[in-house]
Parts: structure tokens; C-alpha cells; sequence
């Protein structure tokens, strides 16, 4: 019986190291980087809930949310923005320089880092990498992005650590581009590269062995419709400030679980560590017996998204929409929009659908993204009578029932669409359609499945307005371009202007694209200013609120530090460990 | 015999409810649309007999609900001042039953106070007022397609059973097409095809026409039945001999043989059709917001949070039980009723 006893504790041993991938000991010559968090300890498994599943795991062509979530874990970037100070860091590259008229960006490799099967990471991978995000042939999301004055950026190696780029013109914030960019490992994919096999490499079904990234994790088991299992990467390239090599968690565990309250269910049970992006009345409910089930609950303020509501300024000559057409002179009238703002109760909509943890919006950058929000913004409180005075001065009238006429004495009556499958977005929408309903207006709410709303906006333009969300990504105004040039492809309200169709909307694409240029923050801040100041002035968009970014973790988590960037919990995973005296 | 009281009861309830429902304007105390932003979910208003000296009053009285501060959506009685529920006051405008306009309700309290006698949704709308105007649309939607279903079965069964041959194969397969559908899948798909923006009251009227034609094989192949046995009888057999016309033996002697299912039936539709619409509305399918019917007053529990924190909102459930045991006990006693003739 003993000698079983012996033995059964020997194969589990043998089988727990088997089941984890050690972390490697230090080499000499690695060119690590030291983080500056309390020094945690090995082991454990982490568990978080996915929406859905990814659909690929190929860093170059993802372009969902899922899908990106899960490689972030995965790969790594030369320069990285850190989520918490929302500045840019060294991470692959050690350091690097500009040249003085903004286009030269050398950057200097770490020496003696490996991908996570072992291989070395050299100035060649890094060539690979952006070879193949330039190529149009793999069509990457993230192409535009390297484009800079209408030219690709051009690439050179220098020597095994060091690569030149070179930008067709000076770039803001250039270093911010490399975020996200994940380094490929030219020895695994490069065949298929050449074979014009590119975008099938790396799907949810490629063997784990045949994936390999800088990220602190790699891939270790896809179990369909459950489950994505990641486990350490041992020659990851950070280490704590007791030159332990992170990350401490031996595994992560990313659950599909179907929505926002079955996840909200899960997490109530204990069956995930860490909970995200939920709406602030699942966060009460959960807050109720937070701390005897040991978990905490975070508020961080509100994000960087904002929604509003658009209203359909397209050219519709071309298009058999007569009668939304004909409701486009009352949207194009400034004084409409205006009257409409004025009307909206911002405060009513971040109380009744947001439960009060949101932020009331009258501009599109958040109260939160404090290097960039301007704080001289005027934040008119709502007034019907307001309204009703911009109304009348448009040549507007009321009928004895109350409603609303237009000049030629036509009923004011539209419709706005909201997505069914976002509770917050159609809320909004309730609310709206019963504030407009005070100023005589006939409105009605379309809730229409994402897709089919999206359809409608980018590209029918069968609509009259919409309820929509935007930003939430970075904190620098630059990703920001496509929304707000005239010939952007996110320039809802107007898609397709071939030249600005006001004169604000010219103003706005000759700031927008000076601030691009412009190197100096006080510059580039004065004239992004000027852009929000414009876009208020004008309400192309009337802005409505932005929701806090809410999470939760049990506390036996050390080192939780969520921020307001995506993705907000696991930004610092390698960090994440279990606390002593608790069950890893 | 034992049946009779049960009757009585459903008879009692569904006259009730009916009434309450035609009468909403009347019987609700408040506006179903407005919105009362300061008190998203508040449970339902308590009414006191008692007040905070010990003094017993004859007038039930109500402590309006302030929100407690720093809580989500949670509420507390302010007991500053009494304020006794009061019976037909001026309110909201309406119109009785859709036609005479009126402002009076039959109970209410004193403004600044409200009564909420089934609490309130997320937009702070009262609820009991909600459910009231929303049996108007999914009641009339339960009758108006019983009613559609009936007529188009009545007139198939009767020209399918009275010619017989081929027009009676033809029509009993298509009966069997319409007998084998999945019927709420075909709901949805249809509803998914109608245009979207649409008023309300097109929707309402579309819905009725969806449900009540999607209806009638049931109906019509007992009809069916009915008039193959009945145009056999010997009488008439006779009355044709005498010289009767088609239409004469059909409305004479052959029609009032069907109405005893036909009731049946209705008494058995009605319920399943207010069911159809609340599943249609209950998936965002039927009339969108503002518009209250029971589905989509239901629709809110969707969400988790609603589930387990607001049980009020599960009331509209509770009249859509009372509707439907109500109709079927009443279809129960006319079942027995034909029963007893017939055996």
C-alpha cells in the first residue's frame, strides 16, 4: 500500500512537470526586460469568459475583437503602449531613436530572446513581419495604419538588432504605431508566405507546435465550442525584480461563454478568475455578495467609446430613397441638430442605462483621456425650451395636437436604428425617441440585428438615423483620422465625399491632418482642440454618453491592475499570480 | 355538475380582466409611456392602513418612494406625509376604449406622489398601468386572429366537406402542409421578412394577419368533418329533395351543426394566439418600444439582472396565465356541453 502510495506521488509529480511548460533559466547575454511589480510566485491556471470564439489565430489578417484578444497573449511588439500610464514602452525593441525631421525611427533589438519553440528573434523576423503586413495580397487590417503620406513605410536592417524604418513624412506619435504589431517568426510561416498560403496559416485548428510568438503565453490545447487553453511561454523576455522570468501563471483558460449574463452567472459561481465588459446592473448584482465570495469589483471611469447619434447626411441622389431624401433637409439644418442635442437628457440616459456609471458626452473624446479631452468644451445642460427656440427660428411650427411641422408643413417623423443584440444602445434609443417625443417629434426605434444595421450605414444608406458607438481603442487622436476626414471610411454621416461637402468639414480635414504631422504635443493638442471644438459647433454627431469600464476579479489574484484601454484586465497578465494560501 | 363553480370563476376573471383591459385608460392610474426617470425599477407602491402614530385609517394611504442614496435602484419609503389613495381623479388624458376622451382615473394620490400598484420597468414607467394597455394589444391580437383563423377555416372546411372529391383532396393536403409547420419558426421567418419600419399600428395589424392565417387547418378540418357527416343526414337528403338549394341546405341545415366546435375552437385559439404574440414580441418581433403588450413587457427579463432582482416584472406573466386558464376551462365546458348533446 505504501509503496503505491510512493508511487502515485511520484507519477503525479512527474506528470505535473510534463503538464506545464517550466520557465527557463537565464542565459547569458539576454537582453531582458525587468517589470516593476510586487514579485508574485509560480503556478495556477487562470480563467476568463469569451463572447465567442476566435476565428483565427493569425496576428496579421484578425480583425475581431476575440480573435485579438486571445493572440495579444500570444505575440509581442517592438514598442508597446502600456495600458496603466497609456505611454509607450521599449518591449522587443530596447530602444529607440528619431531622426530630426521626424521620418527616420531606428530601433535597436533585444539580443538573445527566443520565440516560444525556442527559435531565436532577429532583425529578419522583424523584416518578415512587416513584409507581410505591407503585402496587399494578405489584406491585414492593420496595413493602413503603416501607410504614412500615402506611402508604405520602408523597412531596413541595419544589422542582426538593428532596423531602420523610414516614413513618407514626419508622423505624431509614430512610435505608436508598432502597438499590436506582433512579430512573426519567419522560420514557421515564411513557406507558406511564399506559396501565397499566408492567410491560412494559424487557424484554431493549426497543431500547437507549429504556432510560436514573443507573448508570455503559447498555445497548448483548442477544445471546439469550450475552451482555448495557453500555457506558459518559457523563454518569455520579461522578468520581475527578483529575476524570476514571468509569466507566474502556468496556464490561461479563455471560456466561450455565449453572452454578458451567462458570464456574469459564471463568475458568480467561481468558474472564471476575472470579469469584464459588463453592464453596470450586472456589476450591482454582482456587487451584492462580492465580498463574501472574495471577489472585488472595480469601477475605472468612464471609457474612451462614445456613442451618439447620426443622422443619414449622405448623397442620396443615386440611390431610390426618395423619402428619407426628402427628412434630409430637416438633418441638414444645423439648427436641428442642435435643437435635437438640446433636447437629449444625457443625465437621464447615464442613470437609466448605465446605472449611473457613465459619463454624459458633449464631444467625442472622453472625460478620461486626459491628454487629449478639452476641457474648454461648453456642456450645455438640456433645455426644451432651448429646443423649441432653435425650432422656431428654423421656421418650424406645432400643430394644436403638439406635433411637429417642417416649413412646408409636413409632420416631423423618423426613425432611429439601434442594435438589438447592445440592451444599452436600444435603451438609448427609448429614451430619445421620449425626449424628441417633448418637442412634437414622431419617432420611431428600429432594433435590427448588428449586421444588417451596419449594412445600412456603410452601404445602403437606407436609413434615417442611427444610434452608433465609436473609439474605445487607443487614447491618441490618430486613429481617429477615418472618422473625421471628409473621405474617411468611418465618416458616417457622410460617406464617400470625394471633397469636404461643408466648409467645417474642410477645416476639420486640414487640422486633423496637421496634427498627423506635428511632433510637439502642445501643438498637436491645440489643434485637436480646435477639431473637437468644430465638431461640437457643428453636431454631425450628437454625442449622448460613455460607459465606465467595469471589471471584476477574485482577490486572490496579486497584481489585478486593470485600465481603461483594451484589453483592460489582462494588458499585464504575465504579471498575474495567485496569492499564498490560496488554492492555485 | 362539479365543473359549474370552476366556470363561474374563470367567467368572473376573464369578464374582469376583459373589462379592466377595455377600460384602461380608466383603470390605470397613470400614463403607460411616461417616464419617470427618478425611479427606474421601483417595486411596488405599499399600501398602509396604519400610519407611524398607530392611528387606523379606513382609506388606505401610500409613503411615496425616494431613491436611497448611493444604492442601484433600491428605494425607501419617505414617511414625511400621508397621502390617501384617492378615487376618480383627474390625470393623463385618454380615450375610454379608444373613442370618448377623458382625464379621470379610478384611483390615484395626490401629486407629487405617485402609485405604483406593480412597481415600475427600467424607464420608470408604471407597471401596472403598462400591462392593462398592453392586454389591449395582446388580447384584441388573440381575438382579431381567432377570428381570422375561424372564418378562413369555416369557409375551406365547409366548401372542402360540402363538393368533396377532388376540391376536398386538395384542400385536406394543403391542411396537412399547414398542420406539419413548425409554426413559431415560421412566425419568426415571416416576421423577419416584413419590412421594418413600419407604425405600430401596421405591425399590430400584420402580426394579427401572420398569427390568425397561419391558423386555420385545425379549425377547418373539424369543420370539414362536421359538414361531411352532415350533409348526409337524411333530413338533408330530404330538404335537397325537396328542392333546396346549395346555399340554403349549407346556412339551414349544415352551418348551425358547426357552431358547437366552432366556439370550441375559439375558446382554444384565442389563448394560443395571445401566446403567439407574446412569443413574437417577447423576441423583439412583434411592436418595438414604446408600445407596451405583454411579450414585450416580458422581453425585459431577458436580462439576468432583471430576472433575479425585479419579480415584479413577472406580473405580466401572471396575466397571461389568467387569460389563458380562463379561456381553456371555458373551451373545457363547452367540450363537455357537446359532449353531452351529441352522446
Amino acid at each position: 500500500m505504501h509503496r503505491m502510495g510512493c508511487l502515485a506521488t511520484l507519477l503525479l509529480a512527474g506528470a505535473a512537470c510534463f503538464a506545464f511548460s517550466a520557465p527557463q533559466a537565464l542565459q547569458r547575454g539576454e537582453d531582458l526586460f525587468t517589470t516593476d511589480n510586487p514579485v508574485g510566485r509560480y503556478g495556477g491556471s487562470l480563467v476568463v469568459a469569451q463572447r465567442s470564439e476566435p476565428k483565427t489565430l493569425n496576428p496579421v489578417t484578425a480583425a475581431d475583437a476575440p480573435s485579438r484578444e486571445v493572440i495579444g497573449r500570444l505575440t509581442a511588439d517592438l514598442i508597446h503602449i502600456n495600458r496603466a500610464s497609456q505611454q509607450t514602452e521599449p518591449a522587443l525593441a530596447k530602444s529607440w531613436t528619431m531622426s530630426k525631421d521626424g521620418r527616420q525611427f531606428t530601433v535597436k533589438l533585444r539580443h538573445g530572446l527566443r520565440f516560444s519553440d525556442g527559435s531565436a528573434f532577429d532583425a529578419e523576423d522583424v523584416l518578415f513581419s512587416f513584409k507581410v503586413y505591407l503585402d496587399e495580397k494578405v489584406h491585414s487590417p492593420q496595413r493602413d495604419l503603416l501607410i504614412v503620406g500615402g506611402k508604405p513605410i520602408e523597412v531596413q536592417k541595419v544589422d542582426p538588432y538593428t532596423v531602420r524604418f523610414t516614413l513618407g513624412q514626419p508622423y505624431a506619435a509614430a512610435e505608436r504605431i508598432f502597438d499590436g504589431l506582433a512579430m512573426m517568426p519567419r522560420h514557421l510561416v515564411e513557406k507558406a508566405y511564399t506559396e501565397d498560403k499566408f492567410p491560412q496559416v494559424w487557424t484554431l485548428t493549426t497543431t500547437p507546435s507549429e504556432i510560436a510568438g514573443m507573448g508570455p503565453f503559447r498555445l497548448k490545447e483548442y477544445v471546439p465550442g469550450q475552451k482555448l487553453v495557453l500555457e506558459r511561454n518559457p523563454y518569455y523576455w520579461k522578468i520581475d525584480t527578483s529575476k524570476n522570468r514571468l509569466p507566474y501563471l502556468d496556464e490561461l483558460v479563455f471560456l466561450f461563454v455565449g453572452n454578458e449574463d451567462a458570464q456574469t452567472i459564471r463568475f458568480q459561481a467561481g468558474d472564471t478568475d476575472i470579469i469584464s465588459r459588463f453592464s453596470a446592473e450586472n456589476y450591482a448584482l454582482l456587487s451584492k455578495a462580492a465580498s463574501s465570495r472574495g471577489t472585488a469589483l472595480i469601477d475605472l471611469g468612464p471609457s474612451l467609446e462614445y456613442n451618439f447619434l447620426v443622422f443619414n447626411l449622405n448623397d442620396l441622389s443615386s440611390k431610390n430613397l426618395g423619402k428619407i431624401a426628402a427628412k434630409q433637409a430637416w438633418f441638414q439644418d444645423l439648427k436641428f441638430r442642435l435643437a435635437v442635442s438640446s433636447a437629449i437628457d444625457r443625465e437621464g440616459i447615464v442613470k437609466l442605462v448605465y446605472a449611473g456609471r457613465g459619463a454624459p458626452l458633449w464631444g467625442n473624446v472622453s472625460p478620461s483621456n486626459k491628454f487629449w479631452v478639452d476641457q474648454a468644451l461648453p456642456h450645455p445642460p438640456r433645455s426644451l425650451d432651448k429646443a423649441r427656440e432653435l425650432l422656431k427660428s428654423a421656421g418650424f411650427s406645432w400643430r394644436n395636437d403638439g406635433r411637429l411641422l417642417d416649413r412646408q408643413g409636413q409632420a416631423v417623423e423618423f426613425s432611429i436604428l439601434a442594435s438589438s443584440s447592445n440592451a444599452q444602445r436600444s435603451k438609448m434609443a427609448t429614451i430619445i425617441q421620449d425626449d424628441l417625443s417633448q418637442l412634437g417629434m414622431d419617432v420611431h426605434v428600429v432594433p435590427l440585428e448588428f449586421r444588417a444595421l451596419v449594412d445600412r450605414v456603410f452601404q445602403t444608406y437606407d436609413y434615417e438615423a442611427s444610434i452608433m458607438g465609436l473609439g474605445g481603442g487607443d487614447a491618441d487622436p490618430n486613429p481617429e483620422m477615418n472618422v473625421w476626414l471628409s473621405n474617411g471610411g468611418t465618416h458616417l454621416w457622410h460617406l464617400g465625399e470625394t471633397k469636404p461637402a461643408t466648409d467645417w468639414e474642410g477645416q476639420i480635414d486640414q487640422l486633423m491632418q496637421k496634427q498627423l504631422v506635428e511632433l510637439k504635443y502642445k501643438e498637436r493638442k491645440h489643434l485637436y482642440d480646435q477639431v473637437q471644438e468644430i465638431i461640437a459647433a457643428n453636431v454631425p454627431y450628437v454625442f449622448i454618453a460613455t460607459p465606465n469600464i467595469l471589471v471584476g476579479a477574485k482577490k486572490k489574484i496579486g497584481n489585478f491592475k486593470p485600465a481603461i484601454l483594451d484589453p483592460n484586465t489582462l494588458w499585464n497578465v504575465e504579471q498575474l499570480y495567485f496569492l499564498p494560501g490560496s488554492p492555485p | 355538475m362539479k365543473a359549474q363553480p370552476r366556470i363561474l370563476v374563470a367567467v368572473v376573471l376573464l369578464v374582469t380582466l376583459h373589462l379592466a383591459i377595455l377600460l384602461a385608460g380608466l383603470v390605470a392610474p397613470a400614463d403607460p409611456l411616461a417616464q419617470n426617470r427618478d425611479f427606474p425599477f421601483a417595486p411596488p407602491t405599499r399600501l398602509h392602513f396604519v400610519d407611524l402614530r398607530g392611528h387606523l385609517h379606513l382609506r388606505p394611504f401610500v409613503y411615496p418612494w425616494t431613491p436611497r442614496p448611493e444604492t442601484f435602484n433600491e428605494y425607501e419609503e419617505s414617511r414625511d406625509r400621508e397621502y390617501p389613495v384617492q378615487f376618480f381623479v383627474p390625470g393623463a388624458a385618454y380615450r375610454i376604449a379608444g373613442l370618448v376622451p377623458s382625464h379621470i382615473h379610478l384611483l390615484g394620490v395626490q401629486a407629487p406622489a405617485q402609485i405604483f400598484l406593480l412597481g415600475t420597468d427600467n424607464y420608470g414607467r408604471d407597471q401596472f398601468s403598462r400591462i392593462l394597455y398592453g392586454g389591449q394589444i395582446s388580447v384584441a391580437a388573440g381575438i382579431l386572429a381567432t377570428l381570422i383563423s375561424l372564418s378562413l377555416g369555416t369557409l375551406i372546411g365547409c366548401i372542402s366537406g360540402f363538393y368533396g372529391r377532388w376540391v376536398d383532396e386538395s384542400a385536406m393536403r394543403l391542411v396537412e402542409l399547414f398542420l406539419v409547420l413548425p409554426w413559431l419558426y415560421v412566425l419568426l421567418g415571416v416576421r423577419a421578412f416584413l419590412p421594418l419600419h413600419l407604425s405600430s399600428v401596421q405591425t399590430f395589424l400584420l402580426l394579427i394577419a401572420v398569427i390568425g392565417t397561419i391558423g386555420w387547418a385545425r379549425p377547418a378540418r373539424l369543420i370539414r368533418g362536421i359538414v361531411l357527416s352532415a350533409k348526409n343526414q337524411s333530413y338533408v337528403t330530404a330538404s335537397r329533395g325537396f328542392g333546396a338549394s346549395n346555399a340554403y341546405l349549407m346556412r339551414r341545415h349544415v352551418l348551425p351543426q358547426t357552431y358547437g366546435v366552432l366556439w370550441t375552437q375559439a375558446a382554444l385559439l384565442v389563448p394560443q394566439y395571445v401566446l403567439a404574440e407574446v412569443t413574437l414580441s417577447f423576441f423583439g418581433l412583434g411592436l418595438s418600444e414604446p408600445t407596451p403588450s405583454w411579450g414585450g413587457l416580458l422581453s425585459t427579463l431577458q436580462q439576468y439582472n432583471v430576472l433575479v432582482s425585479y419579480w415584479w416584472m413577472f406580473a405580466p406573466a401572471v396575466a397571461l396565465a389568467v387569460v389563458s386558464l380562463g379561456y381553456l376551462n371555458i373551451a373545457n365546458a363547452f367540450h363537455d356541453r357537446l359532449q353531452s348533446v351529441s352522446g
